[in-house]
């Protein structure tokens, strides 16, 4: 058989890559077991089993070799990522559908890894967030706010939800989307959630995501435009329609960009390079666009958090992008593009 | 005037959707006048896709012929020489789905050039006569022989030939010339584990 | 300082070049046979002017170009020249090409050569001369001859001169050590450069990982105008348009030569080679090849003649095959693997590499692409290979071509940086090629179109040639007809002839149209025949009476056998034509047209039939070809046809017979089957 050159190869490998952004994820999920009790963590390995079971499944329909696929670990990337949005404390079987949708249909019903046109934890997370509405929204009030379960009480919320009726507390979110008759000020004084800057916990768990962020950029495991490009659009936004605190205010850009899954979502959803556009212009536009709904959706849409939709909405238009946005190719006047 | 409007909606309705019409009727005969492309017609399109082998195994005399039939709407799938490939771009061109080659009309295979066995020729002319493109060099009781390079491999001269001397060889050979990598075959890999979707036999 | 500009993407891989460093250029010696292949350059295959048993000298041309981008072959040593043919080269299709192979005699002795030490007393037209005539073609591993990069327009001017002493690949030091040692040729063989192009500016561009070899040129090129340039290590730097984008921040247009941009790019050995050519009137016959890698055991420089086997020069720095998985010649990044060790070394080869498989493990089997972009990051011409990847699976050219596929180096940045390890440079070789393939053969289906409407042009024009003799025909006949009727008054000899004549053709005429026509045409040339006879018979008569009508005799003879010769020729086209209407009424005389029908008609009753009813049908068709075959050959012996004609067609029903047997046993196995 005949090799062509290079016949060096460099350091890097998929299952590298995806470990590298399983690690990342570390001091996010820390910071959330901190604040809201182990359900997090018991959602994500409840999560990875199904992950790894429905990918299993998949490659054996499809008549793939189990071993070499299962070893890119992209079934555990995607159930993490999704297990880190759901409310902690989730029943058994909301997150069993939701991984069976990320992995079954948004994946491998379009070919698999690398095929999949949008981001499946994104996928699995709006399905479950539109089908069932009540159980995405019950979310754990944080340390110091309310009584945080235990691990064997977050085992029990997981596997038998009838005998474990935790307390939920709207998040600032919801708050700041629902409120429609106090100033921002007085948000901050009536709700003991809302924190410092933009909620307990949330905020700290956002700083852990960036921390997360910077050092798979550090590793150079995706480029800076994406991310930086929607927190930017996101500030953006939010500064330019900032009315110094009215009832009617969308929030300050400090709260955005601390608030909800902005720091998860642009450093591990928008950077999925799946899913996302492959130039360097293309990913600043794509980014840009996410920022920009996610601010439009988040304070004029019916749900609080917005990352979901915003990403599955540019996932859409990556393909776009990219015909748009072929970079200059060495040697050539104009830039290519457009025929 | 509004208050005429007012009082007749139908009226206005009437007046709004027939000045609108005159509007984008205006419009659009501008546009078809200032934008008119001399583009070429379609049959000279579906002929430049068309391998121009004129071997008539579509049925038809040539290839322009065909590509005629083709713009009257004749299926796209009746030329062996053009293959799937040609089928495709026929396809693409006329905005249709790519059908798979009808093998009544013969199948795909490796391109040919035809060869005189030259000593066995006896210099009849009928080759030259049934050649479309004029490939075939010789003169009644000479010895005729193929310009190889003119050749388009139709193999309507094989029938013809009284002595049947008339042999289709493949067009060439593999060669340091002709030689070039091939797409990565994933089988080759040792596993046929690419992401596409390779063909399974067992499980088709 | 010079100002560095830089160029996007480029990787930095392990450089493993300290190993082949350790020890200065070594001298390979004389092998005992040298296999030069007749081509070793980018362009034409050169023309061997040697036969078997010549004996050669060292430096003596056995090979010619064959054209402008040729250069000749010259003999590496002085022998016998044992063999002109085909022998594997170093090639990655392992194919073989032509090659001259020398047994030499070990006395290496030179044929009668001299340069010019002042060469500034020649032109440019000359020292391109010499530079060709050395059979210099690019030594840093593309090949391109070295005199046809330097004949530039004349109306273009070089800004830049630019020595490429960057040597960007891992393991390969050939250049380097090159730089080192011999720095006062390389200099030298610049100043013959500068002479031919009359450049504003010369620099020579090094790699800031070779620090002995920027001090060695630096310390050569002192008092002169030759810019010695650093700058940092990247792969691929050392690619001609990298370089030229490193060194003057211009970039060569897409498609063009960097003469466009007032730029010429010349390797550091192809200088020394034009020194060599120019002051000494030394051809290319030997070259400095890099040998390393853990399959050897000393890795080093060596110069070694062309035309060396590689497992000669492996042998000398202790290769041991059982370690090596696979030979490389180039580096690892551009590279190809040799198809055996015995393949010979030739202009190009600026490195054998024989890595272990742990230095160099085979590739594991490809991922799926994540299209992480890392790809796009590495690539130095600014490609999306993700893109062009996904296009060249799916075969879609045109999207290649418009992402600029045929900008690609096939530098391997992009395969060497992907993480699911995608054979991305095949596939863009792969797809380059198959997209060549198709341009060539658009350019000939056009070609036949338009021969074959050139054709059908043709035919038209010569029917409608022949319609309008016709007619004419036919109208001067009525005209006589009529004169004659009009001149006729009374009852004269003439005028009744004509009635009886016209009142036998009706009468014909009436006795049935098709019959008639033919019996009239046979009468025709039998009466003609007739009249023929007799005036040839008066002729002789005449001629044996020594008559004065002999001459008058002979051009009635003459007249009457060219009537003869019209009505035979009458005769047989209506014969001809009436059998062509019985096969084909709409067309009859378009042969190809008839061909088309029988072949389509064969084909329809062949697609509906089994396997085993074509193989029937096959057989029932050669037996029906054997038939005809059979009864032309009867008829020719019976016509007493020239014994050529007899013998065809012996030996084709001999070789039909075959067939049919072949076909019956085959159509056995079928049945059996």
């Amino acid at each position: 058989m005949r090799i062509t050159s290079p016949h060096a190869h460099g350091p890097m490998s998929t299952p590298r890559v995806m470990l590298n952004v399983l690690l990342a994820t570390v001091p996010g999920i820390v910071v959330m077991t901190h604040f809201f009790g182990f359900g997090t963590l018991v959602n994500i390995l409840w999560g990875g089993l199904v992950a790894v079971a429905c990918e299993a499944l998949a490659l054996k329909l499809r008549g793939r070799p189990l071993g070499f696929y299962l070893k890119d670990y992209s079934a555990l990337v995607t159930a993490t990522l999704l297990c880190i949005a759901l409310p902690p404390y989730s029943p058994w079987w909301l997150i069993a559908v939701g991984i069976a949708s990320a992995i079954l249909l948004a994946k491998h019903l379009y070919g698999g890894l690398g095929y999949n046109p949008f981001n499946p934890a994104m996928a699995g997370y709006v399905i479950l967030l539109i089908s069932f509405p009540v159980q995405m929204t019950a979310w754990a009030p944080p340390r110091g706010v309310g009584e945080l379960p235990g691990l064997l009480e977050a085992l029990q919320a997981c596997f038998t939800p009838a005998a474990f009726d935790g307390v939920t507390m709207a998040t600032p979110l919801d708050v700041m989307k629902q409120n429609n008759s106090l100033l921002v000020k007085d948000l901050w004084q009536q709700n003991p959630q809302f924190g410092r800057w933009a909620g307990v916990g949330w905020e700290w768990a956002n700083l852990a995501f960036l921390a997360g962020g910077a050092w798979l950029l550090y590793k150079r495991i995706f480029t800076w435009h994406a991310p930086v490009a929607m927190l930017a659009a996101l500030t953006l936004m939010a500064a330019l329609f900032n009315d110094g605190g009215s009832s009617a205010s969308g929030g300050s850009p400090l709260f955005h960009l601390l608030s909800g899954a902005t720091m998860f979502g642009a450093f591990f959803i928008v950077t999925d390079p799946v899913t996302s556009a492959v130039s360097v212009r293309g990913r600043l536009v794509y980014g840009a666009m996410i920022g920009a709904l996610v601010y439009i959706i988040r304070v004029r849409g019916n749900y609080p958090d917005a990352v979901a939709f915003a990403v599955l909405i540019m996932n859409f238009a990556a393909p776009f992008i990219d015909y748009y946005t072929q970079p200059r190719t060495y040697g050539h006047q104009r830039s290519g593009g457009g025929e | 005037m509004t208050d005429l409007f007012a009082q007749y909606p139908l009226l206005t309705a009437l007046i709004a959707l027939v000045t609108l019409g005159a509007v984008f009727g205006a419009v659009l005969g501008f546009a078809a006048e200032r934008f008119k492309t001399e583009g070429n017609p379609i049959v000279d399109q579906i002929n430049a896709i068309l391998p121009q082998t004129q071997c008539g195994q579509c049925g038809h005399p040539g290839c322009r012929p065909y590509a005629e039939a083709i713009a009257n709407g004749e299926a796209i799938n009746k030329c062996p020489p053009g293959g799937e490939a040609g089928i495709q771009a026929l396809a693409d061109l006329l905005d249709v789905e790519a059908i798979p080659l009808d093998e009544e009309h013969g199948e795909e295979s490796v391109k040919k050039v035809a060869y005189i066995r030259e000593p066995e020729c006896i210099g009849c002319t009928k080759c030259l006569q049934a050649c479309p493109v004029d490939a075939i060099l010789g003169a009644a009781k000479q010895m005729h022989t193929i310009i190889t390079s003119e050749c388009t491999g139709c193999d309507l001269c094989v029938e013809p030939c009284p002595v049947d001397c008339i042999d289709m060889v493949p067009a060439e050979e593999e060669g340091l010339q002709s030689w070039h990598w091939e797409l990565p075959d994933p089988v080759a890999r040792k596993v046929e584990i690419i992401a596409t979707d390779a063909p399974r036999d067992e499980a088709a | 300082m010079r100002k560095i500009y830089g160029f996007h993407g480029g990787i930095h891989p392990p450089e493993n070049k300290h190993q082949s460093l350790r020890s200065p250029i070594a001298d390979a010696g004389i092998p005992p046979e040298l296999v030069i292949p007749l081509s070793q350059h980018i362009g034409a295959p050169s023309r061997a002017v040697v036969a078997v048993g010549d004996r050669v000298l060292k430096g003596q041309m056995i090979a010619e170009p064959s054209g402008f981008v040729s250069v000749p072959v010259h003999a590496p040593t002085s022998g016998t020249i044992a063999a002109v043919e085909d022998r594997q080269i170093a090639h990655p299709s392992g194919h073989a090409a032509p090659c001259i192979v020398i047994a030499s005699d070990g006395r290496d002795q030179w044929i009668e050569h001299g340069g010019k030490a002042d060469y500034t007393s020649l032109d440019k037209a000359e020292l391109l001369e010499r530079i060709r005539n050395a059979g210099i073609a690019g030594m840093g591993g593309a090949g391109f001859p070295a005199a046809v990069k330097l004949s530039v327009k004349p109306d273009i001017k070089i800004e830049t001169l630019i020595i490429n002493g960057t040597e960007c690949e891992p393991y390969i030091t050939a250049d380097d050590v090159l730089m080192r040692e011999r720095a006062g040729e390389i200099i030298e063989g610049t100043n013959i450069l500068r002479h031919i192009v009359q450049p504003h500016e010369t620099l020579i561009g090094i790699e800031d990982n070779k620090p002995e070899a920027l001090a060695a040129m630096r310390a050569a090129a002192e008092g002169s105008d030759i810019d010695i340039v650093e700058f940092p290590t990247k792969y691929p730097s050392g690619g001609e348009k990298q370089l030229i984008e490193i060194l003057t921040g211009k970039q060569v247009p897409s498609g063009g030569l960097p003469a466009d941009v007032g730029v010429i790019c010349q390797n550091v050995g192809s200088a020394v080679a034009i020194r060599d050519a120019v002051v000494d009137g030394r051809p290319l016959i030997s070259r400095i090849t890099t040998v390393t890698g853990e399959g050897v055991a000393q890795p080093q420089n060596f110069e070694v003649l062309l035309g060396t086997s590689m497992h000669y020069l492996l042998d000398k720095a202790g290769y041991s095959a059982e370690k090596n998985r696979r030979l490389i010649m180039g580096g690892p990044m551009m590279g190809f693997t040799v198809p055996s060790p015995d393949v010979p070394i030739v202009k190009t080869t600026n490195c054998l590499l024989a890595p272990a498989e742990s230095e160099l493990p085979t590739p594991p089997p490809a991922q799926a692409c994540i299209r992480c972009g890392m790809c796009a990051e590495a690539c130095p011409v600014t490609l999306l290979p993700q893109q062009m990847f996904w296009f060249a699976q799916g075969k879609e050219f045109e999207k290649l071509e418009l992402h600029n596929l045929f900008d690609c180096i096939e530098c391997g940045a992009c395969s060497w940086v992907c993480p699911s390890n995608i054979p991305l440079v095949q596939y863009y070789r792969a797809s380059k090629a198959e997209i060549l393939q198709l341009r060539r053969d658009t350019e000939k289906s056009e070609h036949s179109r338009i021969r074959f409407e050139a054709r059908q042009e043709r035919l038209a024009k010569e029917e409608a040639e022949k319609e309008a003799k016709r007619a004419a025909r036919k109208k001067a006949a009525e005209e006589r007809a009529q004169q004659a009727a009009t001149a006729g008054g009374d009852e004269d000899p003439i005028q009744a002839a004509i009635e009886r004549a016209k009142a036998k053709k009706a009468a014909q005429q009436a006795g049935g149209g098709e019959v008639s026509e033919l019996e009239k045409l046979e009468k025709a040339v039998a009466t003609t025949r007739k009249r023929l006879e007799t005036a040839t018979g008066k002729l002789e008569t005449a001629k044996a009476e020594g008559s004065d009508l002999v001459e008058a005799l002979q051009t009635g003879v003459d007249k009457t056998k060219a009537k003869l010769e019209a009505a035979e020729k009458a005769l047989h086209d209506y014969q001809q034509a009436n059998s062509g209407e019985q096969a084909k009424p709409a067309a009859p005389t378009d042969a190809a047209q008839a061909a088309i029908e029988k072949a389509m008609a064969a084909r329809a009753a062949d697609a509906s039939l089994s396997p085993e009813d074509k193989a029937r049908g096959q057989l029932e068709k050669l037996r029906q070809r054997l038939e005809k075959s059979r009864t032309k050959l009867a008829e020719s012996r019976e016509n007493g046809d020239e014994e050529k004609i007899i013998e065809a067609l012996e030996a084709t029903v001999e070789r039909l017979s075959q067939k049919v047997a072949e076909a019956e046993k085959q159509l056995q196995e079928t049945e059996g089957a």
